[in-house]
């Protein structure tokens, strides 16, 4: 694989494979211990079994983009309480502890960026913040990014990772799927491409709405993208689920994806689409 | 089949059994019929005491309720020159959903809804009124025709969500729903979904992108159910009744948030004690809601409906 030359950003969501203080990683996938250098250079993707393991959304933009061309959107944005939750917790206060252990202020980023040159309009979903749950924030954002797509007329590339609808939101959480979805779909009319690429996990309501609404959809190897969780659907069947159920590969196999595409080659594999999808004049 | 009473019922239907006794016999012995008054009047006043105080949870226990009426009985009864469509042109016909067309008014629409089964049997066939993708499938065949037509749109939305099954994800169950939602925001034509029981989640919301979205009075509406709520945030569905109060899943709620446009009462006790009835009340929510709709364009119908949804969320100012 290709090593960027830039360093990878600390690595955070990864402390839990961490073994001898941090020096080492040990693989979700295969179980191999490998130096913790190396995992960065690889962007977290076993050298032994090709396991992809999660990576942040400042790891992607490292990743993908043109170097110190991400100019981001609506950071300011911050979710209310629409419906009042509380669990065990009331629902500001878990908000509070995600932003204080993530240092984001949702669950995705937004903004416009160069990918091999070309002007797109990106965004990428955060799983560390509440699991990558869409409510009010993501869904205004992912709204926009369209909008901002159609109005600049740039391709639109969105990478995902989402369990699904922020229950605390309830059921405002739900109707961001239909708000996103418009947007997309005013994206479509506009004759502006969207490529979606879905990081694992892709699920629920996320999975529901743009994922699969791309021009183009991609997904990295081994992600689990389906509607329903594997334990809900195995405690209606009433059995175990077949090998490979609900991987990237799986969906291929069912035509639901176009690409399965190892991250080294991800950055790559989106420079030529977008080569190809260049938005035509405004009618 | 004898009634399916739920417990908090059972003095209202006791009640109600009586006044229905008693019409029969005051039809044929007018002396009855102050009799009649006096007992109709009280059975009201228990149905109002009973039902103003229920939980969240008991009112989706009526959503629920097996002999609550379905899309095909608002369909009878609303619509003339009903013709059911069948099949999503891919794989086959899910009989979870209905779609057909019929005449409203003297205005032909496209009906699209949840299909409930009223016995085991039907219940099986129907999937208890869980699409698989064929079924969302079908509801965009019939959007789109309905576009192309220039009809509007009516749903009935009533399920418990999407059909977490092995086949289900292997026909893509997601690009289903997502597909549905699409073919509604596109749609230049008017929409007016209804939530006439249970609007589970990502499997009600796939009919209800609407211009104007209408609940019953005992709906519920909610991005999980009480049950699957409670699973995840205590590791204990038994204790669906806590997680319901907190979901805001009630027409109340929802009318509060803006959720939906407008509750329509049912009938004392609810929809299921009478659907001639629980119909005319619909109906006439149903045609207002259209004629709010008359003077829009078709590019302004699909903008209103973009606006609507955009408008959803909370931010902090
Ligand atoms: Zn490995």
């Amino acid at each position: 694989m290709t090593a960027p030359d830039q360093p990878p950003p600390s690595r955070g969501a990864n402390d839990a494979r961490a073994l001898g203080g941090g020096e080492f990683q040990r693989c979700e996938g295969c179980a191999a211990v490998h130096e913790t250098r190396v995992f960065e250079t690889t962007y977290e993707v076993c050298p032994a079994c090709g396991h992809h393991h999660r990576l942040s959304p400042e790891r992607y933009r490292r990743l993908l983009l043109d170097d110190a061309t991400f100019a981001a959107w609506d950071t300011h944005l911050e979710s209310a309480d629409p419906i009042e939750f509380s669990a065990d917790v009331p629902y500001p206060e878990r908000i509070a502890a995600a932003q204080r252990e993530t240092g984001a202020r949702d669950a995705i980023e937004t903004g416009r960026a160069r990918l091999g040159g070309h002007d797109i309009a990106y965004g990428c979903f955060r799983f560390a913040f509440l699991g990558g749950s869409m409510g009010s924030v993501v869904g205004e954002k992912v709204a926009r990014l369209f909008e901002r797509a159609a109005s600049a007329r740039i391709p639109a590339v969105l990478l995902q990772t989402s369990g699904g609808a922020r229950m605390q939101e309830g059921i405002v959480s739900l109707m961001q799927m239909a708000k996103t979805v418009g947007a997309r779909e005013r994206l479509r009319a506009a004759c502006v491409p969207f490529v979606s690429v879905m990081l694992g996990p892709t699920t629920g309501g996320v999975a529901a709405s743009t994922a699969f609404l791309g021009d183009v959809n991609v997904a990295e190897p081994g992600a689990l993208i389906g509607f329903a969780g594997p334990r809900v659907i195995e405690a209606t069947v009433g059995g175990r689920l077949p090998e490979g159920f609900q991987r990237s590969e799986f969906l291929l196999d069912h035509g639901m994806v176009d690409l399965v595409v190892p991250r080294a080659e991800l950055r790559a594999a989106l420079v030529r689409l977008l080569g190809h999808l260049r938005p035509p004049p405004a009618a | 089949m004898p009634p399916f009473v739920l417990p908090f019922e059972k003095p209202f239907v006791e009640l109600l059994t009586r006044v229905r006794e008693l019409r029969v016999l005051a039809a044929g012995d007018p002396k009855l019929l102050g009799e009649l008054a006096r007992l109709e009047e009280k059975t009201a006043q228990v149905a109002r005491d009973a039902y103003r105080e229920l939980s969240p949870m008991q009112k989706l226990q009526i959503a629920r309720h097996p002999e609550r009426p379905y899309t095909l009985d608002y369909a009878a009864r609303l619509l003339d020159d009903w013709v059911e469509l069948h099949g999503d042109r891919r794989f086959g016909d899910d009989a979870a959903v209905v779609a057909g067309l019929g005449r409203y008014h003297g205005r032909s629409v496209v009906v699209v809804g949840h299909q409930r089964g009223r016995d085991a049997d039907e219940n099986a066939r129907r999937n208890l009124g869980m699409p698989h993708p064929e079924g969302y499938r079908k509801a965009v065949r019939a959007f789109d025709l309905a576009d192309r037509m220039g009809l509007p749109i009516l749903t009935f939305v009533d399920t418990p969500g999407a059909f977490p099954g092995i086949a289900a994800e292997e026909r893509g169950q997601s690009e289903a729903i997502a597909g549905s939602l699409a073919a509604m925001s596109r749609v230049r034509v008017p929409v007016v979904a209804t939530i006439v029981g249970e609007g589970g989640s990502g499997g009600a919301l796939a009919f209800a992108v609407a211009n104007r979205v209408l609940v019953l009075e005992f709906g519920c509406y909610t991005v999980i159910s009480p049950e699957g709520c409670a699973a995840i945030l205590w590791r204990d569905a038994a204790r669906a009744p806590e997680a319901a109060e907190r979901l805001k899943m009630t027409a109340p709620d929802l009318l509060r948030l803006g959720i939906v446009d407008e509750v329509v009462a049912e009938p004392a006790g609810g929809a299921h004690h009478d659907h001639d009835e629980a119909a005319r009340r619909l109906d006439r929510a149903l045609s207002a809601a259209l004629a709010s709709l008359d003077s829009l364009s078709p590019a302004a119908l699909a903008d209103d409906r973009y606006r609507r949804f955009r408008a959803f969320g909370a931010l902090v100012a």
